[in-house]
């Protein structure tokens, strides 16, 4: 029978252990991921004892508490710090979020801190999103409309409320990379992320290629692997919910 | 010196930068014809424009009547005098057609009963040249940076901007006084990349973690500044530094202006609404700079907040849940996140917050950079916009919403002047090889550093030495002990730990050229500040209490060279553009 195992070089070995150096009584296990690329290692656990009285509340800090003081080659993006810009998405205790809005306290025992799944791994906790970069361009996101004067399109405020729960999407990719169908058709498959955006284009009034948007997005692959898991909508730090999104599209499809 | 795979391109132009403005500019390039590169650290809807939360400027008039040449007197006033009169009435005449520009590009904002796009009070904005409070700034809910970053990256795809994403800029390349292109670093495969470019455009926003605390995301380190300066270029004005009068205390995440826009207001430890005695017309709706002292006198005078007294409460309590979940959504859930505030039942803890830098690169209206030894020529090939420069039409101090607008209508100004200056494939010159030596060998230099100063522990010095001597309120004491203090952190990079050495993701680093970078523009602006005695907009001098329109109404331009600087003036635009408006001379500035 078929064996199916990890490539060896996947295999995760333990790496480093650093022990607290400040002889705090407060210490909490923080386990990170690392994997450089400039060296020839398998992926290792570094395990950090950090002093949990001196560090801010979110999982963030924990990450910046170990590069300032502990171990500055620890790598991981992060610009914004209160859950606007997406950058610092990542998998903490098995769940994805933003380790900027994520509360460390939320978080049983040692923290387990991982980078999204299903990405391929640039270095340590940045995964590479060129993908669905790519697939977010695939669907136009802008408006799309023939009228050319200098006045504003009017829209009724019932209108513009259909794009609330839209438009706040920050591309961090949690919903994208937690969806089980899109860690197996992930290059065609558009995923929860991308099908949100493709929404908010197709509700806008103000667009005159609704027609078009839908035809696109209607196929197989790119919007019906979508078996309506939820895992997206669980995974959402700014409480959208792309399933929803996927829902009407296909409602919209099934009733054109 | 280790050797580098070197990789090079050729474009019309490079925008540096993909926030609001690179990007604005990025589209009217594409659309131009010139080949165009966009070179950011980040993925561009990660940049900081993403974080603007109240609104965008213009008189529209969708709720009321308003003129632009009531908002330029707002601007020229809340600027206190020190903008450039022509370039604030390009800001102010050119700002509806942006609005709708925006609009018409699909930004989602609000709308009003009849359908139009929402606008807000916001400090400083006002009817018939200061008489009341105006609705002007235009609005996608509290979160109107991030649905017009979002919408012009859409833009730009469709206008097939080439963008090369994160990639983090060394260096400018400079021959005979002008600018050819720069020097990037691939961040994901360690390649070095050489751009030649007739134009530059840096649109590399602000510097705010030069402070401690600050609303700036950590990636805000105004590296295009830093470049300017090492090219042996000043920058002007940096002393004004905006304090946002509402950061979550203790955290610093911004609560927007828009709050008091939509009502809320700002109590002491004794339930005084204090703002009505420091700004009678216009309380809690004054210029941020206003309000921010007014902030810090009621902390020093003991009618602070908490166990410290240290901060002030923002109260949004009794408004309508309606209107917060409608118009106010955002900081809801920061306060929530941060503060741990349920802002319909509690007010938040607020205290003032380094926001924005008004100081920069100095350009004229036309986005094209000043300045060949402190006169009004331009410097050949190089442009700056949004927070990086100084137009100047912030001055001394900023009025909130009035960044957004000043993005994409100088975003735009520069892509038309580029479009006049050069043509679609014209010839590149030779460069010579010393520049990109001498880059690569400060890359080199830091990136091999075996000291035993962390990068950290260096930007925490220079971070606490500006929050506690460049503060709200500055005195001869406080800055001459922060012109020394500031150096130390510089001559500590002698013996700087670099621990990692890696070329793909190094962060660590990043972070020291970002610290090399930051540490540069730290001494710029303390020694700006030393050298101003008086106090305008957002610089109070505690020595120095009244504006000194003889002596001072000029920029400051500083020129850095290590730890040395060379400080000197130019005088302010005492003109307008056109005739449609008339000069306005300066006045007594009270809210």
């Amino acid at each position: 029978m078929v064996q199916f195992n990890l490539p060896s070089n996947s295999k995760i070995k333990k790496g480093q252990y650093y022990k607290d150096k400040t002889g705090s009584k407060n210490i909490r296990k923080v386990n990170v991921y690392r994997w450089d690329p400039s060296k020839n290692e398998n992926p290792r656990i570094d395990t950090y004892e950090v002093d949990m009285d001196n560090c801010s509340s979110k999982v963030l800090d924990i990450l910046n508490k170990i590069k300032n003081e502990i171990d500055p080659s620890i790598a991981y993006r992060r610009s914004c710090a209160h859950g606007v810009c997406g950058s610092c998405a990542m998998n903490m205790n098995g769940k994805n979020g933003l380790a900027c809005t994520k509360s460390h306290s939320e978080l049983d025992g040692d923290i387990d801190i991982y980078p999204l799944p299903h990405l391929k791994v640039l270095k340590d906790l940045i995964g590479d999103l060129s993908t669905l970069y790519k697939q977010y361009e695939s669907v136009e996101p802008w408006l799309k409309t023939t009228k050319i004067n200098d006045k504003e399109n009017i829209q009724t405020k019932e209108d513009r409320a259909k794009l609330d729960g839209l438009y706040e999407c920050i591309m961090c990719a949690c919903c994208s990379t937690s969806c089980p169908s899109y860690w197996w058709n992930g290059e065609k498959y558009l995923g929860p992320a991308v099908l949100l955006q493709a929404y908010r284009w197709i509700i806008d009034s103000r667009d005159e290629d609704r027609k078009e948007r839908l035809k696109k997005v209607a196929d197989e692959l790119k919007l019906y692997r979508c078996h309506t898991i939820l895992n997206c909508t669980n995974a959402c730090p700014k409480g959208l919910n792309p399933a929803k999104a996927i829902a009407e599209i296909k409602k919209m499809l099934a009733t054109a | 010196m280790s050797s580098y795979k070197i990789i090079d391109h050729e474009y019309d132009v490079v925008v540096l930068g993909a926030g609001g403005s690179g990007l604005r500019a990025a589209v009217g390039l594409s659309e131009a014809g010139l080949k165009t590169a966009c070179v950011s650290k980040v993925f561009p809807t990660r940049s900081h424009t993403s974080a603007a939360q109240g609104g965008i400027s213009a008189a529209l008039g969708n709720m009321g009547e308003d003129d632009w040449r009531w908002h330029m007197y707002d601007t020229v006033k809340g600027a206190d005098w020190l903008g450039d009169q022509d370039s604030i009435e390009y800001l102010c005449k050119e700002a509806p057609a942006a609005v709708l520009e925006l609009e018409k590009y699909g930004v989602p904002f609000s709308r009003t009963e009849d359908g139009k796009i929402y606008q807000r009070p916001f400090g400083g904005m006002t009817k018939n040249y200061g008489n009341e409070t105006v609705q002007r700034t235009c609005a996608a809910a509290d979160r109107t940076g991030h649905a017009i970053l979002h919408t012009l990256y859409g833009q730009a795809l469709k206008h097939n901007t080439e963008f090369f994403i994160e990639y983090f800029a060394l260096d400018l390349i400079m021959k005979d006084g002008a600018c050819k292109g720069l020097i990037a670093w691939n961040l994901n495969d360690g390649t070095i990349h050489r751009f030649r470019s007739h134009i530059t455009i840096i649109a590399t926003g602000g510097y705010g973690k030069v402070y401690y605390s600050a609303t700036s995301a950590h990636t805000c380190t105004g590296d295009g500044n830093a470049m300017v300066l090492r090219a042996g270029l000043p920058l002007q004005d940096m002393e004004f530094v905006q304090f946002h009068p509402t950061g979550i205390y203790g955290h610093g995440t911004l609560i927007s202006e828009g709050v008091r826009g939509e009502g809320g207001y700002l109590v002491n430890s004794k339930g005084e609404r204090f703002m009505e005695r420091y700004a009678p017309k216009a309380k809690d709706l004054a210029s941020r700079d206003v309000v921010s002292r007014s902030i810090a006198v009621e902390i020093n005078e003991g009618r602070g907040i908490g166990k410290e007294q240290d901060h002030v409460h923002l109260h949004i309590d009794h408004l309508d849940p309606k209107v917060i979940e409608e118009r106010l959504p955002g900081i809801s859930e920061a306060s929530k996140l941060f503060a741990n505030v349920d802002v319909t039942k509690e007010p938040i803890p607020v205290v003032p917050t380094v926001h924005y830098n008004m100081g920069g690169i100095p350009t004229n209206y036309k986005a094209e950079v000043l300045t060949v030894n402190g006169s009004e020529k331009t410097v050949p090939g190089l442009m700056a916009i949004g927070e990086a420069a100084c137009v100047s039409v912030h001055g001394a101090n900023r009025l909130g919403s009035n960044s957004l607008i000043d993005l994409v209508v100088f975003g735009r100004a520069a892509a038309k002047r580029a479009a006049e200056l050069i043509k679609p494939g014209m010839k590149h010159d030779e460069i010579d090889k010393s520049e990109t030596d001498r880059c690569l060998d400060r890359f080199d230099k830091l990136r091999n550093s075996q000291g035993s100063n962390p990068t950290s522990e260096l930007r925490l010095s220079m971070q606490k030495t500006m929050q506690s001597k460049c503060a709200v309120f500055r005195s001869e004491k406080t800055l001459k002990e922060g012109v020394d203090e500031i150096r130390k952190p510089f001559e500590s990079m002698e013996s700087l730990s670099v621990k990692d050495k890696s070329l793909i993701f190094n962060t660590d680093l990043v972070e020291t050229l970002e610290f090399d970078n930051l540490i540069r523009q730290a001494i710029t602006t303390m020694d700006s500040a030393y050298h101003r005695k008086e106090s305008r907009g957002a610089h109070a001098r505690e020595d120095f209490p009244k504006r000194d329109d003889e002596n001072y109404m000029q920029h400051t331009l500083s020129w850095c060279n290590g730890s040395k600087t060379k400080i000197n003036y130019r005088p302010v635009h005492r003109s307008t553009l056109t005739n449609d408006v008339q000069y306005f001379p300066p006045q007594e500035r009270v809210y």
